[in-house]
């Protein structure tokens, strides 16, 4: 399978079949391809809303079989390493009864109204739903086609349909022997009816799901071939690095570049309002004459900011009250009539992406229109902002989108393409900007720094009667996408604070929306729930403390009325050894949670030595996520997941001192390495259930399984992440 | 003034500033973008390439130092057999995620093996922590490398 990682401007709509059935459901369209050939156009649903107006057919996904055979499926999920270019296909290729290989996917170009995300509602690839949303459509999708062959070559056969299959990408007629290949069929299905009632595989029939796959794209990710945002090289680029004002919302003052100009292979210096750029023959030359450069900035408002200002700005929000995100029983009462209780606060920082790719985007403007290049979660959104940037309507600028070498959510944002067009303004022909890392770190969109103040009281048996959080921070939603911002509440903001596993008679939980002057914040690897099940899982966890129980058993106490959860819980602690001996120093936690619509429990066996150093040896999880699709890609998944959150748990900290980021570059924004990998392990439950996400989840679960085992092996318990090497010092 | 240096078996002239970083003549001015940047202060390993064999970051590395050494890429370690070896065990393994630092994990993957063909697990640590790999692919690396020196 080839992919296609070219994406031309709204070419989709001319493509559209003449329509020539509806089906009930009103998702699916059929019609026929120029040259002869079956197109299907889908529209994945949007949520429950959306199914129920089916009134008007907007497709967002294609699926082609052509005359020569070969299925192409146009889909707006880009790949970013998580798998989705495999996992996809397979759905289309399990009901269609082919191979993978025969399918090829094409990438959506930019276009808001046929490519949205049927669980954002715009163009995004994002919130780990990408197998979620298509679970449905695409299976239907691939069964209908394959209703439509089937029922073409029954016609020319004048056969019953019934007396005919499918396999391996051709029509059988059993009785007699006879076959003839989907591509053979494929102008004759466009003239079938779309059959009213779809017929899905049942889970024990799959072939293909459930299966390893093997990834699609991956060879020319070991062999150098592969083309990245930052390795495109249109006829004449130029390379320019910038400088933004160190100090968010600060203005350039004055620049001096005579140095600058002097610095061989400089062509260029562009200064915009809030930043000045080096444009060269190449980045070695681009960053010397930056360094030549003599800039001055004007601060503005924002030139004492700290993170402790943040911070207790945020404290004090939670003393006010907040939007209720949700509310169970009566919390008062049962607090008042408690036996124990247990009262305290929780935060964590603001986090950089630090995606591998530093940020890059390539603009060339030309008088009436412009080109881009780049590696983005959100096509459409780069194609509106850079439009408006650059004064053109959208259909003017063309975006070509490239794989993506890490996304975390850093790549949903537009603003480094709105930072290439800014600079392509002032350039005659294209120009490639490349973020330095420092200017990645000191510039990124940050996972908001939220504070927690949490509690609740236990009666005489240790078993908890009331939970009460209110917690505060600022609301990536609320900027993204306004619309889902409702109420004072947002769904990100609060997954993995509401809606517990737990049996929690008595239940509150409100938000503080509370924006950081100047700091901006964004989506990240698991963003909300990132937060909150640390908050959640290492309470719970104290509060098992509080009642002198072993964390696992105090959990599943209060399980009772979801078996899911219980079962990934019960099988991690089995899996992990449980209870069983370990040497001095070292300690297991548990976290258990339920996000992006999986159930997932981890165990960690953490060492903590003398000095305070933490090292996480062994992680077990247990997965609950439905029908697993590509069952190697979620090992994968949860395996990164992992080393992400650990990331975060260990290091992860953006500090704010005089207005300006203090970490540059990864020597003191550091990442996990090799030498501090932990063996990972995990365990998927079979299931029947529909599948959930699978790209973020696993992050969340393992900052508290991480600080967990630190209490079980110290008795400290952290309440905020990073963890404090200091605090943890025995000797 | 122009260099001459010697990349993948050929032999190229650059006229570029003679502290301007290898890493920028291979990206910009010759087109081999397999060698990828990730931080320009060998703090990642994402620009490692061989220099007379030995895994070497191209970011730090000026031009004017190289002078008659052989430059090896991504674009043909596959042609030696531990680069081949290497980058089969990574597919088989599945490791890569993002695929953005695979060039740089597999050219210090290929020096360690070709000078310690059994590499214990500390050998591994040693070897490949200079590497960051974001996507959190260390297990798989850990195992394609073990993979890789049993084949």
């Amino acid at each position: 399978m080839v992919i296609d990682q070219k994406a031309s401007h709204t070419s989709g709509l001319a493509e559209l079949p003449s329509a020539n059935g509806l089906s009930r459901r009103g998702f699916l369209q059929a019609g026929a391809v120029a040259g002869g050939g079956l197109m299907l156009s889908l529209s994945l649903p949007f949520g429950n809303r959306e199914a129920k107006a089916a009134d008007v057919f907007v497709p967002n996904a294609f699926i082609r079989i052509g005359s020569d055979g070969q299925i192409v499926l146009t889909m707006p999920y880009v790949e970013m390493g998580q798998g989705t270019y495999t996992s996809i296909p397979m759905l289309i290729a399990e009901e269609l009864e082919v191979d993978l290989k025969q399918i090829r996917l094409e990438h959506a170009p930019p276009n808001e109204k046929l490519y949205a995300n049927p669980l954002l509602g715009v163009q995004a690839t994002g919130n780990s739903n990408a197998i979620r949303g298509a679970w449905q459509p695409l299976r239907q999708a691939g069964a209908a086609a394959k209703t439509m062959l089937v029922a073409a070559a029954a016609k020319k056969w004048n056969v019953d349909p019934a007396s005919c299959r499918a396999q391996s990408g051709e029509v059988l007629h059993p009785p007699t022997g006879r076959s003839i290949k989907y591509g053979a069929l494929a102008a004759d299905a466009a003239g079938m009816p779309v059959p009213e009632k779809i017929a899905l595989k049942r889970p024990q029939e799959f072939k293909l799901i459930g299966t390893p796959a093997k990834r699609l794209d991956t060879p020319a990710k070991v062999n150098g071939t592969a083309v990245y945002g930052i390795d495109v090289r249109p006829q004449g680029v130029k390379i320019a690095t910038l400088a933004q004002s160190p100090v968010f919302g600060g203005r350039v003052k004055s620049v001096d570049d005579t140095a600058a100009k002097t610095v061989k292979g400089v062509r260029q210096i562009v200064r915009l309002d809030d930043a000045v750029a080096v444009v060269a023959d190449h980045m070695g030359a681009a960053k010397k004459g930056m360094a030549a450069l003599k800039i001055e900035w004007d601060d503005g408002p924002h030139a004492k900011l700290s993170t402790e200002d943040i911070a207790r700005e945020l404290d004090q929000a939670t003393l006010r009250s907040g939007a209720v995100a949700q509310n169970i029983g009566d919390v008062g009462k049962a607090m008042a009539s408690a036996a124990t209780k247990v009262e305290t606060l929780y935060q964590v920082p603001f986090l950089a992406h630090a995606t591998m790719e530093p940020m890059n985007c390539t603009a060339h403007l030309r008088k009436d229109e412009c080109e881009i290049w780049i590696g983005s979660q959100a096509v459409a959104r780069v194609q509106a902002l850079a439009a408006k940037a650059a004064g053109l309507s959208p259909e003017k600028v063309i975006v070509h989108n490239h794989l993506i070498g890490g996304g975390f959510g850093r790549r949903l944002e537009a603003d480094g393409a709105v930072r290439a067009i800014q600079i392509a303004q002032h350039v005659d022909g294209p120009v490639k900007v490349v973020w330095t890392r420092e200017e990645d770190i000191q510039h990124d969109m940050y996972r908001p720094y939220w504070v927690d103040r949490i509690s609740a009281g236990l009666d005489y048996k240790g078993r908890p009667i009331a939970w009460n959080n209110r917690f505060a921070g600022s609301s990536v939603i609320a900027r993204w996408l306004p619309p889902a911002f409702k109420g004072g509440l947002d769904p990100d903001s609060t997954e993995g604070a509401i809606d517990l596993v737990y049996d929690l008679p008595n239940f509150r939980v409100e938000y503080v929306r509370v924006e950081p002057p100047g700091i901006p914040t964004a989506f990240w690897r698991s963003v909300g729930p990132s937060h909150n099940v640390f908050v959640t899982e290492s309470f719970i966890d104290e509060l098992a403390a509080a009642a002198k129980q072993d964390p696992v058993a105090y959990r599943l106490a209060l399980l009772d009325k979801a078996p899911r959860a219980k079962a990934v819980l019960a099988l991690a602690a089995a899996k992990a050894g449980w209870g069983g001996q370990l040497p001095q120093g070292l300690g297991r936690g548990v976290a258990l949670q339920f996000v992006f619509a999986t159930y997932m429990a981890q165990i960690a066996e953490v060492e903590v030595s003398k000095d305070g150093a933490v090292r996480v040896h062994r992680v077990v999880c247990a997965v609950d996520c439905g029908i697993p699709v590509n069952p190697d890609t979620i090992r994968a998944q949860i395996q990164s997941a992992i080393m992400f959150g650990i990331t975060a748990a260990l290091y992860g900290n953006i500090t704010i001192k005089n207005g300006r980021v203090e970490e540059t570059n990864f020597d003191t924004y550091q990442i996990l390495r090799m030498n501090e990998a932990p063996a990972v392990e995990v365990h998927i439950v079979e299931s029947r259930e529909s599948p959930g996400g699978m790209g973020e989840a696993g992050t969340s679960a393992i900052v508290p399984a991480v600080t967990n085992a630190i209490f079980a092996a110290t008795g400290k318990r952290l309440r905020k992440t990073p963890i404090d090497i200091a605090l943890l010092k025995s000797g | 003034m122009a260099f001459l240096i010697k990349i993948n078996g050929n032999t190229h002239s650059v006229d570029v500033d003679g502290h301007t970083p290898l890493l920028w003549v291979l990206r910009d001015v010759l087109g081999m973008t397999g060698t990828k940047f990730g931080c320009g202060m060998a703090l990642c390993g994402a620009c490692t390439v061989h220099i007379n064999g030995k895994p070497t970051r191209s970011c730090v590395t000026p031009i004017d130092s190289i002078g008659t050494s052989e430059i090896t890429t991504i674009e043909a370690i596959g042609k030696t057999a531990v680069g081949a070896k290497i980058q089969k065990a990574w597919l088989d393994r599945e490791v890569v995620q993002c695929g953005y630092c695979q060039s740089g994990q597999i050219m210090s993957a290929s020096a360690l093996l070709a000078s310690k063909p059994h590499p214990t697990d500390a050998d591994i640590d040693h070897a490949m922590s200079g590497n960051i790999c974001r996507c959190g692919t260390y297990v798989r690396i850990r195992d394609a490398i073990k993979q890789a020196a049993s084949s």
